[in-house]
């Protein structure tokens, strides 16, 4: 290059513009390059994975497609919230299964994470008993396997008596090998009228509550709700009740022979699983809730006393609102967790989803098509889960300007 | 003009020191007033107490007597039939098999040996003065060691050794496949999480998509369902005629899962590396592998070290889902232990010692996670 003929900046600029021109130095082309020979990579391992199946699949006398789906099943489900009998089909032994998991997984979730907040709250107390006790217990619970707490639970209950000797820790529960039997419920004609006035009652609680609280803002006194929302949810509800009949007949389990009647059975399979992921579950909310808490800085706490208000108002109207904002992300994965723990279910033999697809399995051969419906399901519901916390997280995030 | 006089600007300055005030009345001062104000203060407070105090009374007595008092140490089943405790002796039997599940009798020394390496590596590398670039070498070649000694064969492809019996996999048993299911899927799973964390970050759409979809859809199926898909898939996957170990497709199943949950605390650490270091280094000229490999990475896997230790732990807890395909860990070998013929009946016994032995790992695992989060950051300690 001749220097000579030509500024100094303009021989940088020369350089520059060279080296723009090496293809291969140039980020962009680069990138392009790599991303192709990426997709290119991904398309003959799917393209080869999906050859090789087709092929041992046929080689088994397989065609790939769930029509199976439609076939009898021809087995037998231990228990079941839809009618399900063996000779119906796949499909809806799937759809029982489905159930089962959505069942344990609403009712789990909704124990553990009130379970959680109680040992959260209870961690944090300045009563070291108490702190040191349930400090122990997140210790044991948090460090363990899940299955083996799950299989350790499930041999407890089978270790305990059979219904005649049943144990029964409070008047009404029955503690045997057959589970656990719970007064329940059962219900006539009139519950419509009675759902609808509970229905109605929270609504005018609603209602009031807005009543109350432009009255605060108006004129700086406080009405306390509780009376006004206690006569509305309970008392329409028992005015309904007293109009129309008493909706709800209690059943209280009796022995009877060998077993119980009445009441309600949880068995020592969904007892046991049941049991086995609230505590475990529990344990990791609390550590959640503790820290959550944790995070809310002290001058909160002392605001809040010098204007006056009492503890319990400080930690509903202060604290708890701030500390949610650091709660719901992780409480979020924790619900995931949750849902997803549900399939070890199969391990102590409760019917759940993957325990129904593995028989599926096991019966006709379509392991790629059981897995890929019940990976799916629960990819589902993770993610509807998590849209949904994400909303909720949206609404409670702080709102910066 | 305020700055001009200085000593008028003081207000009122006390002319003598007052006295110091009383204890305020109700404040305990002696160590016994101290205690009981702690434990029964308030009413609240001492209802709590006593609550506890009652749960620990009731629940003290039959579980001290099950553990020690009432249990059996040596004999056979019927002395334990015959106790009212736990039968220990049924897990002091059936200890080295818990161990090395179902190697053979004569080949034992191997796996005795491949734990003593394991122990001595974490031993060293657990101490902050060992934490040079030789341990990650010293770790390369005790894992090939330990596999070599483990199988017989030199790993990946099989090369017989001279002198050394070959060991299937599926003789393999014990804590020692926990072991190296957590250890190899650890080891193999932390170069590919960091990886697929580099490219969730990257601005190249396809190779961003591809990490994404990899990341979220193993997160979001259960791990059992991807122990299915290695035993029943990937079989159909292979061309016809080849076959891969079940052991090790258990163990590509574990790696594929860790990975992508390391990607996810990775990924945490590099989004808080303040973008002054990204910029910094492209102003110096560094090109991409570079700027990552020197500046972003040290900082973002030396400030999400505590994280990666979580992760490990709930890894290793995880390791005890291979009871559904079948495979022999530490939790599988002890329940085919509880199918002896002599010894029906002892479940709770067996499940309380593989708590126990999980709870002392996990345990020990998350307090050193404690130690090294004040280690890591001096400027924090307090």
């Amino acid at each position: 290059m001749e220097v000579g003929t030509m500024s100094v900046s303009e021989a940088n600029q020369e350089r520059i513009t060279q080296s723009k021109t090496v293809w291969y130095n140039d980020a962009q082309t680069r990138g392009l390059v790599f991303q192709a020979m990426l997709l290119v990579l991904v398309v003959v391992i799917g393209f080869t994975a999906y050859q090789n199946m087709i092929a041992n699949m046929a080689a088994r006398g397989l065609l790939f497609g769930f029509d199976y789906l439609g076939r009898g099943a021809g087995f037998e489900i231990g228990e079941s919230l839809i009618p399900y009998t063996a000779t119906d089909t796949y499909g809806r032994a799937l759809l029982v299964g489905l159930i089962n998991t959505i069942r344990v997984a609403i009712i789990g979730i909704v124990l553990s994470t009130i379970l959680g907040v109680f040992l959260g709250i209870a961690r944090l107390s300045k009563n070291p008993l108490l702190s040191g006790l349930v400090g122990g217990y997140i210790e044991v619970i948090r460090n363990t396997p899940l299955v083996l707490q799950l299989v350790f639970w499930y041999s407890i209950i089978n270790a305990f008596p059979r219904p005649r000797e049943a144990i029964s820790p409070f008047p009404g529960f029955f503690l045997s090998n057959r589970g656990l039997k719970i007064p329940w419920i059962e219900w006539n004609d009139a519950l419509w009228p009675v759902v609808w006035a509970f229905v109605a009652g929270i609504v005018a609680t609603i209602i009031a509550a807005r009543a109350y609280k432009r009255k605060q803002d108006e004129t700086g006194k406080i009405t306390p709700l509780w009376p006004t929302a206690l006569g509305l949810i309970l008392g329409l509800p028992a005015l309904a009740a007293i109009a129309m009949g008493w909706p709800i007949v209690p059943t209280i389990p009796v022995l009877a022979g060998f077993n119980f009647e009445g009441g309600a059975t949880l068995t020592p399979e969904f007892f046991a699983l049941l049991l086995g992921l609230t505590l475990y579950t529990a344990a990791f909310t609390a550590e959640i809730v503790r820290a959550g808490i944790l995070s809310v800085s002290k001058g909160q706490w002392e605001a809040g006393r010098s204007l006056g208000l009492t503890d319990g108002r400080i930690m509903r109207l202060i604290v708890l609102p701030q500390a949610l904002r650091v709660i719901i992300p992780p409480l979020t994965s924790t619900f995931l967790n949750f849902t997803k723990n549900t399939s070890l279910a199969t391990v102590i033999g409760y019917p759940d989803l993957v325990h129904v697809s593995n028989t599926t399995m096991n019966q006709t051969g379509r392991a790629v098509e059981a897995i890929l419906i019940f990976a799916s399901i629960y990819l589902t519901l993770s993610l509807l889960t998590s849209a949904f916390m994400n909303w909720y997280n949206a609404r409670v995030a702080l709102r910066e300007r | 003009m305020t700055t001009a006089t200085p000593a008028n600007s003081v207000a009122y300055v006390a002319p003598e020191t007052l006295p110091s005030l009383p204890p305020p009345a109700g404040i305990a001062t002696t160590f016994w007033g101290r205690q009981f104000q702690t434990y029964f203060g308030t009413r609240g407070n001492a209802i709590i107490s006593i609550l506890c105090i009652l749960l620990v009374l009731w629940l003290a007595p039959p579980l001290l007597n099950w553990l020690f008092f009432g249990a059996v140490w040596t004999g056979n089943a019927a002395a334990c039939r015959a106790a009212s405790g736990a039968c220990w002796a049924f897990i002091i039997e059936k200890f080295w098999f818990s161990i090395f599940g179902l190697y053979p009798y004569e080949l034992r020394w191997r796996p005795a040996v491949v734990l003593a390496i394991f122990a001595v590596m974490v031993a060293i590398t657990v101490q902050s003065r060992f934490w040079r670039g030789e341990i990650f070498y010293a770790w390369l070649v005790a894992l090939l060691v330990m596999w070599t000694l483990q199988g017989g064969t030199i790993p990946p492809f099989g090369i017989p050794v001279p002198g050394l019996d070959p060991v299937p996999t599926r003789l393999w048993g014990g804590i020692l496949i926990t072991i190296f299911l957590a250890v190899f899927g650890l080891a193999v799973a932390y170069p590919i999480g960091v990886l697929l964390a580099l490219g969730r970050r990257s601005k190249l759409p396809i190779v961003k998509a591809v990490c994404i979809v990899w990341i979220e859809f193993i997160r979001g199926i259960p791990l059992i369902s991807l122990l299915f898909i290695a035993t029943f898939i990937i079989p159909l996957f292979m061309a016809p005629g080849f076959d891969l170990d079940r052991f090790l497709r258990a163990q590509i199943a574990f790696i594929l899962f860790a990975a992508a949950y390391l990607a996810e605390v990775f990924r945490g650490g590099l989004q808080a590396i303040p973008k002054g270091q990204y910029e910094a280094a492209d102003a110096v000229g560094l090109n991409y592998a570079a700027k990552m490999r020197l500046v972003v990475l040290p900082q973002a896997l030396k400030i999400t070290i505590p994280a990666q230790v979580n992760t490990f732990i709930g890894l290793f807890k995880d390791t005890t889902l291979v009871v559904i395909i079948g495979i022999f860990d530490f939790f599988t070998t002890l329940r085919a232990a509880l199918g002896d013929s002599n010894w029906l009946g002892f479940s709770v016994e067996a499940y309380v010692y593989a708590a126990a032995v999980y709870f002392v790992l996990c345990y020990g695992m998350s307090k050193y996670s404690q130690w090294l989060e004040v280690h890591l950051n001096p400027e924090r300690r307090r």
